[in-house]
């Protein structure tokens, strides 16, 4: 959907017009209160669910959570995936035209203006205004997702019933910027790089992006489920003695990550998504109190979060917790014993699916929620979408 | 204290419309019962999975957190009643979350199997720990790791001082006053935080 009207950042830029890709699934029911918005991550979009006619491995990237039946049940709800601004798979960013007169049609490339949470909320919210959505029955998102359902709450408190944030955090922590840091300079001192205008060059800096991925999967996994899946297992049956060579199974799997990944994402969009990541502290404006910031909001909470995260810990979600019980705000905290890290969120756990599944059946009923059936994707433009994500 | 008219007793000495928090709160169906008959709101807090679900089934608010880490997240006073139903024999630190509950909450409510009742002593006297049906268990498998009795809360309470408001036993779906370390299966205590 195209949107004529400029978009104020918070860094003071304006997006002067903008593309917003989307999808949905189910149908809107006649009173337009079930209506959910699921916020992607890091590398995902706006294709959540379903998978599209003929393509082959094309399911949404939380799949097994949306759609008829499942937890957040499209045959109740009327669910919206979007894709955010800034990042490269339908919505403008990076690789879009820049309109300034000045770049004579080129993309933006790294000249797309630093976009944050609440930018993306915001731009978010205006695609609700064009669909007719005045109050959300509920935002629900994971990590940097889980951070965009917070911030609805915290800036259009009236505008949704429920927030879900689930492997999420208050802000990032020294190590966690520490850890985007890494990436991003492993992209920017690519030789194929050429300050973010690669595209004019004809190239993509590939080994940069393989490397901040490489780097980003290890801190989605835990140490024991990497030691499970992984161990020490070799290529080959003997060492072969080279430093080059792939030695270890870990490294294999790795680099086919970090390959893949190069393939169909943006080095621009990767750099601003992270920074997006380590700006948001909605606490920054209340002097970094938590409590104050959160009496803004109105909306219901469910926070999850999982033993074995490391990168989003259990510690962080329970400060969310703490805010909101300390402004007597209505909120369900689970703490999932699960393996699998970071990636546990968009992992199929009973313990987890099972609270999410009650959380939506309570909000079905407040939501008075139409058991309205047609529950078929209505596939905007996209490309890969699925895998692991910050 | 699973047993429906226990709960009805323990409830009627929540004040209405009050702000409850429920450590060990099992499945919520204190909470919801006082949600619906007394127009209570608050939280319950549990560490079993099963638990945590049933909870987010029923509609009640659960935070799930390990009890022995103690209320950090809970500022003094922010609750009129803090319940603790049969839930202080299964801790390590006992005494300690007695007096967060008496910190956290402007009233504390606890209930705990009574060790002293008449069949127990009995079972002891003929050498044998008990199994009953408040206490159900084989001395190996029990999660009750502490045994004691309603005359040892009130010492434990005058120690930590406490001031026992209000308490009484259960036996059989009834209040016991006379009597109750003698008579009484559950002890319950009502209490604040010293005069």
């Amino acid at each position: 959907m195209h949107f004529a009207a400029p978009l104020a950042l918070a860094s003071g830029a304006v997006l002067r017009d903008y593309d917003l890709a989307y999808e949905t699934y189910g149908t809107l029911d006649a009173a337009r209160s079930n209506a959910v918005l699921v916020c992607h991550a890091l590398n995902a979009s706006h294709h959540v669910a379903g998978t599209y006619a003929g393509v082959q491995k094309s399911e949404g990237w939380w799949d097994n959570l949306v759609g008829p039946g499942k937890p957040l049940d499209t045959e109740r709800f009327f669910v919206i995936g979007v894709n955010n601004p800034g990042s490269c798979f339908g919505s403008t960013g990076p690789t879009s035209p820049n309109p300034d007169p000045a770049a004579h049609g080129r993309a933006y490339g790294s000249d797309f203006p630093v976009v944050t949470v609440e930018d993306w909320v915001d731009a978010q919210a205006r695609l609700m205004d064009a669909l007719g959505i005045e109050r959300l029955a509920a935002v629900i998102g994971g990590s940097l997702g889980g951070m965009q359902a917070l911030a609805w709450s915290l800036r259009y408190p009236e505008r949704l019933r429920l927030c879900v944030a689930v492997a999420s955090a208050p802000n990032l922590s020294a190590q966690n910027i520490a850890f985007n840091e890494v990436a991003r300079r492993a992209i920017v001192t690519d030789p194929d790089f050429h300050g973010g205008h690669y595209a004019e060059h004809g190239v993509v800096p590939k080994r940069g992006l393989t490397v901040a991925r490489m780097i980003g999967h290890i801190t989605y996994l835990s140490d024991d489920s990497m030691e499970a899946k992984f161990g020490r297992d070799l290529q080959r049956a003997a060492f072969g003695y080279s430093t080059q060579e792939i030695e270890f199974q870990i490294e294999s799997y790795l680099r086919h990550q970090g390959d893949k990944f190069s393939e169909y994402f943006d080095a621009n969009t990767y750099l601003l998504i992270t920074r997006a990541l380590d700006y948001f502290d909605p606490a920054r404006a209340h002097g970094g109190d938590l409590t104050a910031t959160f009496a803004a909001a109105r909306c219901r909470f469910q926070i999850v979060s999982f033993t074995t995260d490391w990168r989003f810990a259990p510690q962080r979600s329970r400060e969310i917790v703490k805010a909101l019980v300390d402004n007597r705000r209505d909120v369900s905290y689970a703490e999932i014993d699960a393996p699998h890290g970071h990636d546990a969120f968009l992992l199929e756990d009973p313990r987890y699916h099972g609270v999410l599944r009650a959380c939506f059946d309570r909000l079905a009923i407040e939501a008075g929620a139409s058991a309205s059936r047609s529950a078929h994707p209505h596939p905007a433009r996209s490309l890969e979408g699925a895998g692991s994500s910050q | 204290m699973s047993d429906r008219k226990d709960i009805e007793l323990v409830a009627e000495l929540v004040p209405h419309g009050s702000r409850v928090l429920d450590l060990g709160c099992g499945d919520g169906e204190l909470l919801a019962l006082l949600a619906r008959e007394r127009g209570c709101s608050g939280y319950g807090i549990e560490i079993a999975d099963d638990n945590v679900l049933a909870c987010h089934q029923r509609g009640v608010n659960v935070i799930q957190l390990n009890l022995e880490e103690g209320l950090a997240l809970f500022d003094d006073k922010s609750f009129d009643v803090v319940l603790q139903l049969d839930t202080l024999q299964h801790l390590r630190n006992t005494e300690k979350m007695l007096r967060e509950t008496a910190r956290v909450g402007r009233i504390g409510i606890v209930s705990f199997p009574n060790f002293a009742h008449w069949p127990n002593r009995l079972h002891v006297a003929f050498g044998r720990m008990p199994v009953t049906r408040v206490l159900p268990y084989e001395w190996y498998d029990t999660p009750n790791i502490r045994v004691g009795t309603y005359a040892d809360f009130e010492i434990l309470a005058r120690k930590d001082g406490l001031r026992i408001l209000d308490a009484f036993g259960i036996q059989a779906g009834r209040v016991v006053r006379t009597l109750p370390n003698l008579l009484a299966s559950v002890a319950v205590f009502k209490f604040q935080a010293g005069a």
